[in-house]
């Protein structure tokens, strides 16, 4: 029987394939691991990789035409992969549970919270209704649901995805499972709020004991939280160990490579170039012999055609590799430092805005309601300069998003002056500003949505050149199609091809080639990473500065991940609910922000490095952005300023000189402050 | 390690033919049809309007296979040349009908603000009547005849191909290659023509199809009444409601009947299979 010394969880040589039409694919294939009572472990690995499949199969959540063929997942000494459905509910839920990443989309939006917390409560008869009434209270309390009573009377479209995840953590740990699996929890979530969820999850395995299975493709949230970390590649696990052993020493070259191509909050200032590893994983219905990893690796030997196992390299720690079998540690590489500074700022800036606004009106609530305004953009001042790279950097619904689309005229300012190339374009009609479209283009977030599906590549990047007449005919444009194709590292024969034969990355370097068509002054980059795994967010992040290098490229950087701002950026542009708090050159912004909002922010990141996650213990900043409808009196930040005084309530700071190169709107920034902050 | 009890997967074939059987015999009904009508002077063993009294009411026989009606015409004759009234009333309607409703409901959604309020608005009034009682109306307002009766039923055709059209586009509109267009500078009607259409086309063809058969039913209904065609033309729905009161000789309105039945069901199984196939959740399954 199951012994209380016995691992929670064993999971023995577990193969979950996909029985599709074109013969299977071999998503999890051949995995192993144990979990102990209340530990804490995670799975990371880029998407493809088989970590989310892995943690459907541990609960057998699977669709057709995925099956397990092969192994054993046994939790308390019986085999989950076997037992009936019948069984196997039994099991979800109450002693299993998970939460999964789109908190938009797992809870039922018809249904009221309460009820759906009391049914998965009753369902497993482990509680009676008005007990489960009870506790679904104290748990949304206990995940800072603020107002539990009214929280449960409310359908899940009146929340936030933060608030939604915390109801999912609720309604996971309702029935007081012995695990918990949270597929990606934190993804669709800013940072300061994955932080807040982060902290939740890592008190409620301590005060419940409660183990967890963490999967996530970021290694600085799972050195926040887990004591033990598997990396999957190609449906295996590749390596295995502590993190702290992982992240200081990684012994798979793809851990390596995973490591050292995130760019970094914690580094010390470092080139524009990252480390990346060449080309994609390899396909899943044809896993290659020997080594999965081989045709990627950097360190790769003759050995290596045979197929590695998992062996141990080290106490608690084991890897998938023949060149780190010896005790050998893979070298770290040498981060570049940066080149020499920009050049300095030349005459007349490329792009001016002052007192930018964007007001969209919202379709009244009621016959008699006042028309409510969305100040989606409030009143923003931006200089960008020839050549420099300026990032705009905030939470989702502060403006960054509507910002790009005023900068490009795709939408009009409600208020403000934009000019471009010392030309007013502010209001002009749709008609004039097409010839200026030329000299500014955009770079989309959707790698998907942002290419025309029913256009071939070849299409798709001749339009633009014939539309402004740059080539003279269909002859012309082909070859220059080409050349552009080859700038972005693409063969030629893409052209011919259609978006959904590519993947992610490379979808994206076409959308890169479709705003070079035009040979742009400004490209303004809308979230171009996000949607990519780190390997190949690095890869296209070198492929824009290397273009900004070679065509003299200003771009105009909007993402929310602050590691990457920091890598690209030469200056930070720091909104909130539509506001600049803070503008200041990356490398100060970052050495010293002044701005409270900003402090937080960078607090917020998690890092790959568990000493220094571990040592973290400041609070999570509190709370959520306000609603852009009412933005709060005063300053902005006020509901959430850890440092707010009565003048903050009252008096809206204006963005002044801080003395080095940027600005703040804080009234509390005085140097005297700011030299008392985290520096 | 012991893979081998994969279940038995079934052949690319037989896939096929569970997921698209019946379409390609929908298919191979209105491929004969259609073959049929345009023959129809040439397989069709007498003229459709031979009227021949001393053998009126016939059943079948070796010398009229499908009978003959009121007047001594041979039923089949009528019957395949009525192929050819059915089914070009069916394409005009369904096509026209398809062509103007896309095109309102596809620049409201675009155009947005009033003009999509005036339009859908417009689209809205024509629903609120029910079709057949205004294309009657309209067919006795403009009198009786093939073209007259196209025209009514083309007015109470477009407005479900606007709806349609609209939300397609409204679901394309806010795409980011959408705005890829406009940032690169293309012309709104570009944009909407070349690059969101295309798009949306899936669904319009998947209706356009089931709304064949659908029309062809209602132009069959339309004649029956009385509102169709003029007399001695051979039409499906005409030549049912000649034979509806002769009980015994029940050929004469069942072998038009017959022919209705089978260019609908054959339209609507078409139809079914081109929606699987466009649409990808019921592709991989």
């Amino acid at each position: 029987m199951h012994g209380p010394d016995d691992p929670l969880l064993q999971v023995r040589d577990l193969r979950t394939w996909f029985l599709t039409d074109a013969g299977p694919v071999r998503a999890v294939d051949g995995v192993s691991f144990d979990l102990r009572r209340g530990e804490t472990l995670g799975i990371v690995g880029e998407s493809g990789s088989g970590k989310s499949v892995c943690a459907k199969s541990i609960m057998r959540l699977l669709e057709e035409p995925a099956r397990i063929v092969g192994g054993s997942v046994t939790f308390r000494g019986r085999d989950l992969a076997t037992l009936d459905e019948e069984a196997i509910r039994e099991v979800r839920g109450r002693d299993i549970a998970m939460v999964f990443q789109d908190p938009m989309t797992s809870l039922n939006p018809v249904l009221r919270i309460a009820r759906q917390l009391v049914e998965a409560m009753t369902a497993h008869g482990r509680f009676t209704a008005a007990a489960a009434r009870a506790r679904a209270l104290a748990l949304l309390g206990r995940m800072g649901v603020p107002a539990p009573a009214r929280a449960v009377r409310s359908y899940p479209h009146q929340y936030s995805g933060g608030m939604r995840q915390r109801v999912m953590l609720a309604m996971g740990v309702s029935n007081e499972p012995a695990l918990l699996i949270a597929d990606e929890p934190t993804t669709a979530l800013d940072v300061t709020i994955q932080a807040q969820i982060l902290e939740l999850l890592r008190g409620l395995n301590a005060d419940l004991g409660t183990a967890v299975i963490l999967i996530s493709h970021d290694l600085g949230v799972i050195a926040n939280l887990c004591s033990r970390v598997l990396v999957m590649y190609a449906g295996e696990v590749v390596e295995e160990g502590s993190p702290e052993a992982l992240l200081g020493d990684p012994r798979h070259p793809y851990t390596w490579a995973l490591l050292n191509a995130a760019p970094r909050l914690d580094a010390a200032t470092e080139g524009r170039r990252l480390t990346t590893i060449e080309g994609q994983p390899p396909d899943p219905r044809a896993w290659p012999e020997g080594c999965r990893f081989r045709a990627r690796c950097p360190f790769a030997v003759a050995r290596c055609a045979e197929h590695p196992a998992l062996l141990p390299v080290g106490p608690g720690r084991a890897s998938r590799c023949w060149v780190t079998q010896g005790g050998g540690a893979l070298l770290t590489p040498a981060r570049p430092r940066p080149a020499a500074p920009p050049p300095p700022a030349e005459a007349e800036p490329l792009l001016v805005l002052s007192g930018v606004a964007k007001h969209f009106a919202l379709p009244r609530e009621g016959v008699f309601a006042p028309r409510r305004i969305l100040r989606a953009v409030d009143g923003v001042d931006l200089v960008v300069r020839r050549g420099e790279t300026v990032g705009l950097v905030g939470e989702s619904g502060c403006g960054k998003s509507t910002l790009a689309r005023l900068v490009t005229r795709l939408h009009e300012p409600t208020a403000g002056s934009i000019r471009f190339a010392g030309q007013d374009i502010t209001h002009l009609p749709q008609a004039a500003i097409r010839p200026l479209r030329r000299r500014m283009q955009m770079i989309f977030q959707d790698p998907y949505g942002s290419l025309n599906p029913r256009m071939a590549v070849g299409e798709i990047l001749a339009g633009p050149l014939l539309l402004h007449g740059i080539v003279a005919d269909r002859a012309a444009a082909a070859r220059r199609v080409a050349e552009l194709l080859d700038i972005v590292n693409l063969p030629a024969r893409a052209a011919a091809r259609f978006p959904h034969e590519f993947s992610g990355g490379q979808r994206q370097r076409i959308s890169i080639a479709r705003a070079l068509a035009l040979q742009p002054d400004l490209v303004v980059a809308d979230e171009p990473v996000s949607a990519l795994d780190v390997n190949i967010q690095a890869q296209i992040i070198n492929l824009m500065v290397e273009l900004q290098d070679r065509f003299g490229l200003t771009y105009l950087f909007i993402a929310h991940d602050l590691a990457v701002m920091r890598h690209v950026c030469d200056r930070i542009v720091v909104l909130y609910l539509g506001k600049v708090m803070e503008v200041a050159p990356a490398e100060a912004l970052f050495r010293a922000p002044l701005h409270p909002y900003t402090r937080t922010l960078i607090a917020a990141v998690p890092v790959p490095d568990p000493a220094l996650e571990r040592g973290r213990r400041s609070a999570p900043l509190p709370g959520e952005p306000p609603n852009p409808i009412s933005p709060p009196q005063g300053c902005r930040f006020v509901t959430r300023c850890p440092l707010a005084q009565p003048i903050c309530r009252e008096v809206e700071p204006a963005l002044r000189a801080d003395g080095r190169g940027g600005a703040v709107a804080c009234h509390l920034a005085e140097p005297a402050v700011a030299g008392a902050g985290p520096g | 390690m012991s893979a081998t009890a994969l279940p038995a997967v079934a052949t690319p074939g037989q896939r096929w033919r569970r997921r698209y059987g019946l379409a390609a015999f929908g298919g191979g009904v209105i491929l004969a049809w259609v073959l049929a009508a345009l023959a129809a002077p040439w397989i069709a063993p007498y003229p459709p309007d031979f009227v021949d009294v001393a053998a009126r009411l016939r059943p079948p026989s070796a010398a009229h296979w499908l009978g003959t009606d009121t007047l001594g015409r041979d039923v089949l004759s009528r019957v395949v040349h009525g192929a050819r009234v059915s089914l070009s009333v069916g394409f005009v309607v369904v096509l026209l009908g398809a062509l103007f409703g896309t095109l309102v409901g596809a620049v409201a959604a675009y155009a947005g603000r009033w003009a999509e309020e005036a339009m859908m608005r417009l689209t809205d009034l024509v629903f609120c009547f029910p079709p057949i009682i205004l294309a009657m109306a309209i067919a006795a307002a403009l009198g009786i005849g093939t073209a007259n009766t196209c025209i009514a039923m083309l007015v109470v055709w477009w407005p479900k191909f606007a709806r349609l059209a609209r939300s397609l586009v409204l679901a394309q509109r806010n795409l980011e290659y959408v705005e890829a267009a406009r940032s690169i500078g293309f012309p709104p009607s570009h944009i909407l023509l070349r690059q969101i259409l295309p798009n949306a086309l899936g669904p319009l063809i998947v209706l356009v199809t089931l709304d064949l058969g659908n029309a062809i039913l209602v132009f069959a209904g339309l004649s029956f009444l009385g509102l169709g065609t003029i007399p001695p033309t051979a039409e499906w729905g005409a030549m049912v409601g000649e034979g509806r009161q002769l009980v015994q000789q029940w050929w004469v309105a069942t072998f038009p009947g017959l022919a209705i039945l089978t260019v609908v069901m054959g339209f609507n199984f078409v139809g079914d299979g081109l929606r699987d196939w466009l649409d990808p959740h019921a592709r991989t399954r």
